[in-house]
């Protein structure tokens, strides 16, 4: 229904590469074409470029609703298909208190502290700290 | 003695308990100068309490003016809400209880009804009795709008203790480099976690930090609105990027948490220093104990 | 319209545009009246949840911001209107994972926790409206009333 309406500025995100990880810093009130077309790009240019590593720095978004987190789940989910793997860092204590309110875990999620502890993350051969990731071998 | 109108009408009561306010206000506040409320409260000097008894007449002139002698809201009163109220915590903070409190406004009403008595000696029996009924209520009111005056002030200062407690009761300690700790005790209720919560998290950004570990040795209970708070924080914290490690868990709690059926899918240690030990694996710097190479 | 009463505000929910709109709007009147930084973020989030709804489930409607007064304490309530389909089953639509459309299905449950007040009204085929109000300064106490 709401495709009836022309989307307004449909924003991109710049996407950076360094070396074998591709890095997003996402800022401010993102509108929900902006972070669509951000997953579409990402998509493309992590399969273009064979990345082993997507980056999402969330340090200066001040709210993610669950569309956004559905957005960033599907990113990683995504990344994890064409073998890279995804990081989210930086995640306001307020933010992150509200989505655990909401009841949105995304436990298919990997977060870090920072950027640099999420490329330390990405540099490792075999991830030996993840937070949350435990749950993929259960039952 | 008494100079109204010999034998023409009588004022209405209300009004008559007001000309009697205005015209022995100086008499009455002498003797209310001397009762222990204002005696004690008002310590520079008698003429203080004096003044401040005479405020008080004023005030009740002016609720019987406006004819609301039953209205604890009436306009006249918002003049002396608070003094009253400084008055009533000067009492309590002495060590006395509402109770005592409420028998001290009593005691002002005795000397007032005296000398309306002998204001009114000669009008006739039934005027007297409306007009001492009229200032019993007005004193009735007086003491309503003090109690009510004096419990919004403690309202106010229980809530404002409640919130430093739980700021007080919420210590976050830097165990080690990236690893912080809250050790929670009491009872941990929705506000509380919320705190909690709110001041962990905060310092798992300021430090740094990849653990970070609850201590709950000294929560009596946990039921399963606890569980759900405690979840919740360890939701939080992975989503920042930090690991929670609940600590402290004692046998019947652990049964409890069992028996409610709740299944804390987060890393659990028994003891604080179990928790700090996982932690610092995980960081890489493992505890070597030096003497147990030498036996 | 800044009254001494309060921030009042009515603003359309017509696109995705309007959404960043509501966001900034709410957060800023939630800053205005001394909300802390995680209350006003769970007050935004869920008014970007249910403003969401209303422009997806409901195709388009308003949002309307009250400033309350109430025993000395501050409030701001917003109230979500569309004159969509409606909602035939509200206890479904308010339990956790059920969905409609492509979310997540916190939509609405979720909005649910993150205020102190909730109130849902819908008649299929005339609308829904929903209204959440959010206090400053109260500590938040466990909504066994609710």
């Amino acid at each position: 229904m709401s495709d009836a309406y022309s989307r307004p500025v449909t924003g991109h995100v710049p996407v950076l590469r360094l070396g074998d990880v591709l890095l997003v810093t996402l800022q401010g009130d993102l509108h929900d074409s902006t972070a669509q077309q951000l997953q579409q790009d990402l998509a493309e240019t992590t399969s273009r470029t064979g990345v082993r590593g997507v980056l999402i720095d969330i340090s200066g978004v001040e709210i993610v609703d669950s569309f956004l987190g559905r957005v960033l789940a599907e990113i990683a989910a995504q990344a994890k298909l064409l073998a890279a793997r995804t990081v989210v860092a930086g995640m306001r204590p307020a933010v992150a208190i509200t989505l655990a309110e909401l009841g949105l875990t995304l436990p298919g999620l990997t977060t870090a502290l920072s950027t640099e502890a999420g490329m330390e993350l990405l540099s490792q051969q075999s991830p030996a700290y993840r937070p949350g990731g435990r749950r993929q071998e259960s039952p | 003695m008494p100079e109204h109108e010999a034998d023409g009408q009588l004022a209405t009561p209300t009004h008559e308990v007001r000309d009697f306010l205005h015209r022995r206000r100086e008499q009455i506040a002498q003797r209310w100068a001397d009762e222990p409320l204002f005696r004690t409260v008002f310590t520079v000097s008698r003429d203080e309490a004096v003044e401040a008894s005479k405020v008080v007449v004023d005030a009740l002139a002016q609720v019987a003016d406006s004819e609301q002698v039953e209205d604890p809201d009436a306009a006249g009163f918002s003049g002396v809400r608070e003094q009253l109220a400084r008055m009533g915590a000067a009492r309590s903070r002495a060590g006395l209880s509402n109770t005592q409190v409420a028998s001290e406004l009593a005691a002002l009403r005795p000397p007032v009804e005296n000398l309306l008595a002998s204001d009114l000696e000669e009008a006739p029996p039934e005027h007297l009795r409306a007009c001492s009924t009229t200032l019993t209520v007005l004193m009735g009111t007086l003491r309503l709008v003090a109690m009510q005056t004096a419990l919004s002030e403690w309202q106010a200062l229980s809530d404002r203790q409640r919130l430093q407690l739980m700021e007080v009761a919420t210590p976050v300690i830097r165990l080690w480099d990236g690893v912080v700790a809250v050790p929670l005790i009491g009872t941990l209720d929705s506000a509380r976690s919320q705190v909690v919560m709110e001041t962990l998290l905060n310092a798992v950004v300021d430090q740094h930090a990849r653990f970070a570990i609850l201590d709950i040795t000294g929560v009596p209970t946990v039921d399963s609105l606890v569980a759900q708070h405690l979840m919740k924080t360890v939701a939080a914290a992975r989503l920042m990027g930090a690991q929670c490690i609940v600590s402290g868990i004692r046998p019947a709690i652990a049964q409890t948490i069992v028996h409610l059926g709740l299944d804390l899918d987060v890393i659990t240690r028994a003891s604080l220093a179990d928790a700090l030990g996982y932690a610092l694996h995980e960081l890489g710097a493992d505890i070597v104990n030096p003497g147990a190479g030498q036996r | 319209m800044h009254t001494a009463a309060g921030v009042e505000a009515c603003l359309p929910i017509r696109s995705d545009m309007d959404l960043v709109w509501v966001r900034q709007h709410v957060r800023q009147a939630a800053a205005r009246l001394g909300f802390g930084l995680v209350e006003q973020t769970k007050l935004v989030t869920a008014a970007s949840e249910l403003a969401r709804n209303t422009l997806v489930h409901g195709g388009g409607g308003q949002m309307e911001a009250t400033h309350l007064s109430s025993a000395g304490a501050q409030g701001l309530r917003l109230a979500f209107t569309d004159e969509g389909p409606g909602i035939a089953d509200l206890d479904q639509a308010l339990s956790d994972g059920y969905t409609s459309g492509d979310g997540l299905g916190m939509g609405l449950s979720g909005a649910r926790r993150l205020v102190h007040d909730f109130d849902i009204e819908s008649t299929p085929g005339d609308g829904t409206t929903v209204r959440v109000t959010c206090w400053v300064g109260r500590p938040p106490r466990p909504r066994e009333e609710a």
